[in-house]
């Protein structure tokens, strides 16, 4: 147990500030303290994928993230995604969600990607999106939707 | 009535199918409406893309515990106790071991051998012995390393097959939970008149689920005194019995709750009954304080079930033209220390084990045997993946033998119109195995591609090029009588506003029923798909449409619903003037609201329907003989690899799967099922290898070293549907949930060997293929690829 620290962070654009143990996990410091349940964890050691979040727009697993990196920085995750992102839709429409456990992390990551690289090639999304894993899918829908998302017309700030 | 058997084998076109299509009104037009075949976005899937989607472990109660569960090292032995470290305050911790059970300490699967808490004896490594729980989840972790079970180990754990066979007994009567034997015709008949005999042994190895969703449960006791338990689970009526037996409660007096399932493939078929009562108990001793049981990816790799290893010895002959006479097949699973499923998982891979050819005389015994492994349960597949790799690798080195191609051997033995299978069952007349192998080779390129990767591979560098196939079918439903026993139950119910919900225990864990039964009901009531839904799975609430396996939802519930729908709606004809050709949502919603005004103390329109199996159906379990299952899906999957000789590494480089299912009611969900079955079969194939421990425990329990195909390691899966002819589910569906599972092992497996050819390796056996299995196979081959 490390001394609590006051957290100044923005989290889905919103300033934020909490008292916190700065070695927790900021998985959990999402999902148990501030009720930002989207999310999950799958293994807790950085290798599915499914709690991915974007910290100053980078995607990283939050498992293995503690609260004091989050000092000052600008975290984002699923719930802080914008209501009309294309990958909502094209993810839907495309069935690239089965059981849904890995989907908002999948999402998350095909966020990351697209944020820096809009018109990313097949196997760039296969290759960017292989830290997230799928049990359900084998993944040729995902490429799909991030494909169509990729091509919808960009009308919203990034 | 006037029908046999051979009509409803694949469905056929059979008087069923035409009986029902006959209750449709005469003033309905032949045509299907677009609800059945068209890709209906999920219903789910808004939600679930959105990160809304509540599973188990986003749930919070105020004042809830949290539960931990303590478990055996050794593989099997006597407890002796269980010491707690004086140096804790246990007064803070809820505890529960064997003694707090009120009722039965049994998870009562079939045999009921398996005790909910080790109270005694125990067989296994990570049994549970003892529960805890506390407020606070981290307090957890110090108080189970504060516990410490004292055991006194058995001498010598058995973790072979064969060598649990030879000890002949330990674990129980012969260490064989069950032995079944299948034969049909004259086996001494078909070994004279075989002119060549392949013999070989084939094995595959555990293979872990890895759901994304870790198991877990949450228990409380409502303030009526009702026992609640919700969760991840595929089987909410297998978690209620269990939990009456535990709790010594009346169904009345429990509640079962599915929430949304992050994935199940079998995983979550059985098991969560342990975790529902261990979360029972736990409540039950807090005075009904709510207690989550979630497991850690750690925990649920090392205590839940995998799929059962399996070794198979097979003969099997035929005459010089190829045909064959005779196929003798020993079939053994790695049961582990419980029976828990592993009789059915036997049979269904029993009845799998000759392929889908024609065989005049044939032996199947199977056994499922028991170990000191921690039992081995249902896996997509269900023992089938195990048997067909192993005939289908038969099949190759027979054609070896004979001097033709893999694909000749099956073209002259495929089972046909006319036929009779090895398990007795008549192929019906609109059975077109060939188009569905025409159509691989096509849209593989299958025979080109051979040609081109001989020349390939004649240049001798350290890559070498192969394509194989694999021709398969998979029964859906239960096997043999299990429909018939399980008597399932669905229903639908109709709102005044004409809002139509369907009322089953299928379970969402992915697959796509919350959609596909919408579908199915809005198809039969004339309705748009949006007017349907299903309503949230609680035993409170819905009946018992049976477990959510053995690809039956869309088969065999669908059917139920379907019937339960038309009968709603010829209701609302009689008895609040809907008119026959009115097909509207608008008039449908008048409809329901003249039934209701008509009725102003009824409390719901709803209508039960069951399922009936389709006459002539039989099967004998004593002989292993009759028609195992309503409907098969026929296959043909063709895979494309290139192997590096220096490194053993494999690529997949194509994957072509096509398959006969019926009416596809959904083409996204469905090729959504074949994709990621292909896939999960191709880390079964390459990558995923359960590592043991000394005790026999999962030594790699962790997602970094038991390795699933990612977005990198998955091919192009290209996979196409024939309908060719009716199934004998809802408008003609069939199972489709687990047949991709069966056929990526063995196509793998035989492009390996066929990239392989002319190097001097050995035929690989064995799954999974890991590149030292490769390397091993290769051994004595110049690295550079020449044969040394």
């Amino acid at each position: 147990m490390s001394t609590d620290i006051t957290l100044r962070l923005t989290l889905n654009g919103q300033p934020v500030e909490c008292v916190v143990d700065p070695t927790r996990r900021v998985l959990d410091l999402l999902r148990e303290d501030l009720g930002l349940t989207g999310s999950k964890e799958g293994c807790g050691e950085g290798e599915c994928g499914a709690c991915a979040v974007l910290l100053d727009g980078a995607m990283v697993n939050s498992c293995l993230l503690l609260a004091g990196q989050l000092q000052d920085a600008a975290l984002r995750t699923i719930e802080g995604l914008p209501t009309d992102d294309p990958l909502f839709e094209a993810f839907a429409r495309a069935g690239a969600t089965q059981c849904g456990i890995c989907t908002p992390g999948m999402v998350v990551a095909a966020r990351a990607l697209l944020d820096r690289e809009p018109a990313p090639s097949r196997e760039r999304i296969r290759e960017a999106l292989a830290g997230n894993l799928c049990r359900c899918t084998g993944y040729v829908r995902i490429l799909d939707a991030v494909e169509a998302a990729a091509r919808v017309p960009s009308g919203r700030a990034s | 009535m006037g029908w046999t058997a051979a009509d409803f084998v694949d469905g056929g076109s059979g008087p069923a199918i035409l009986a029902r299509m006959d209750q449709s009104s005469p003033a309905t037009p032949v045509t299907r409406s677009p609800v059945i075949g068209s890709a209906v976005p999920r219903k789910d899937a808004a939600e679930k893309v959105r990160g809304r989607a509540r599973y188990i472990d986003d749930l919070k109660y105020p004042g809830m515990l949290h539960g931990a569960t303590v478990r055996t090292r050794a593989a099997g032995g006597r407890l002796l106790g269980i010491d707690f470290d004086p140096a804790v305050d246990w007064s803070s911790f809820v505890v529960v071991t064997a003694a707090d059970i009120p009722g039965a300490n049994s998870t009562g699967m079939l045999d009921g051998d398996q005790p909910v808490l080790a109270a005694d004896r125990f067989r296994h490594s990570a049994e549970p012995v003892a529960l805890i729980a506390h407020p606070d989840r981290a307090r957890l972790r110090e108080a189970l390393a504060a516990i410490r079970v004292r055991e006194d180990a058995q001498p010598r754990p058995l973790f072979d097959i064969d060598a649990s066979l030879a000890a002949g007994g330990g674990l129980c009567p012969g260490n064989t939970f069950r032995d079944y034997l299948m034969s049909h015709g004259d086996l001494a008949a078909g070994e004279a008149q075989a002119e060549v005999v392949f013999e070989g042994r084939f094995e595959t190895g555990a293979q872990e689920h890895v759901y994304i969703e870790p198991q877990g449960m949450i228990a409380h006791v409502d303030a009526a005194g009702v026992l609640v338990v919700e969760g991840s689970m595929q089987c909410p009526y297998y978690v209620l019995d269990t939990l009456a037996a535990v709790t010594a409660r009346s169904a009345g007096e429990l509640r079962v709750v599915q929430r949304t399932t992050g994935g199940g493939f079998g995983g979550k078929e059985e098991y969560p009954s342990h975790i529902a009562a261990h979360a029972a108990l736990l409540t039950l001793a807090a005075g009904g304080r709510p207690v989550k049981l979630v497991y850690d990816r750690a925990e649920d790799m090392l205590a839940t079930p995998k799929r059962h290893p399996s070794r198979t010895q097979v003969r099997v002959g035929a005459r010089r033209d190829g045909r064959l006479t005779f196929v003798d097949i020993d079939f053994a699973l790695d049961g582990g220390a419980y029976s828990t499923l592993s009789p059915v998982v036997l049979s269904r891979g029993v009845i799998h084990a000759p392929g889908p050819y024609r065989c005049p005389s044939a032996r199947v015994r199977g056994r499922a045997v028991a170990t000191n492994h921690p039992p081995n349960g249902a896996f997509r597949g269900f023992g089938a993946p195990q048997s067909i790799f192993a005939i289908e690798q038969a099949m190759d080195g027979l054609a070896r033998q004979l001097g033709i191609s893999p694909l000749a051997l099956r073209q002259i033995n495929m089972l046909r119109p006319g036929d009779v299978s090895v398990a007795g069952q008549a192929i019906d007349s609109a059975t077109d195995f060939d188009a569905v192998l025409a159509q691989a080779l096509a849209e593989s390129d299958y025979l080109a591609r051979q040609a081109r990767h001989a020349a390939f591979n004649a240049t001798g560098g350290r890559l070498r090029r192969g394509i194989g196939l694999a021709t398969f079918h998979h029964g859906a439903g239960f096997t043999g009588n299990g429909e018939v026993v399980l008597a399932s139950e669905a229903a639908v119910r109709a709102r005044r506003d004409g809002q139509v919900e369907v009322l089953a225990s299928s379970s969402e864990m992915g697959q796509g029923n919350t959609t596909t039964l919408c579908q199915i009901a809005a198809d039969a009531l004339g309705l748009p798909v949006e007017r349907v839904t299903q309503a949230p799975v609680d035993t409170q609430e819905v009946p018992d449409s049976g477990p959510t396996v053995a690809s039956r939802t869309c088969m065999v519930v669908g059917l139920i619903v379907e019937q339960a729908a038309r009968q709603l709606r010829a209701r609302l004809i009689d008895e609040a003037a809907l008119a026959r050709e009115d097909m509207s949502a608008e008039g449908f919603a008048a409809a329901c609201a003249r039934w209701f005004d008509a009725r102003a103390d009824a409390p719901a329109l709803e209508v039960h329907a069951r399922y009936e199996p389709p006459a002539g159906v039989m099967w004998d379990e004593t002989t292993f003989q009759g028609s195992p299952y309503a409907g098969y899906a026929w296959a043909t999957y063709v895979a494309e690899v290139e192997v590096d000789l220096l490194t053993g590494e494999a690529t997949l480089l194509d994957f072509v799967a096509v398959q006969e299912v019926g009416r596809v009611v959904n083409p996204v969900i469905a090729a959504g099922q074949v994709e990621g079955g292909v896939a999960q079969a191709i880390g079964f194939a390459l990558y995923e290898k359960v590592v043991r421990g000394a005790q026999g425990e999962m030594a790699n329990n962790r997602i970094t070293n038991y390795i699933i195909p990612t977005s990198a390691d998955v091919p192009p899966i290209r996979v196409f549907f024939q309908e060719q002819r009716a199934g004998t589910g809802p408008a003609g569906a069939k199972g489709l949930g687990e047949l991709p599972m069966d056929g990526p092992g063995p196509a793998i497996v035989s492009a390996l060997n066929a990239a392989l050819e002319g190097t001097g390796a050995m035929p690989l056996s064995r799954l999974p293929a890991m590149p030292e299995d490769i390397l091993e196979a290769t051994a004595g081959v110049h690295r550079t690829g020449e044969a040394a």
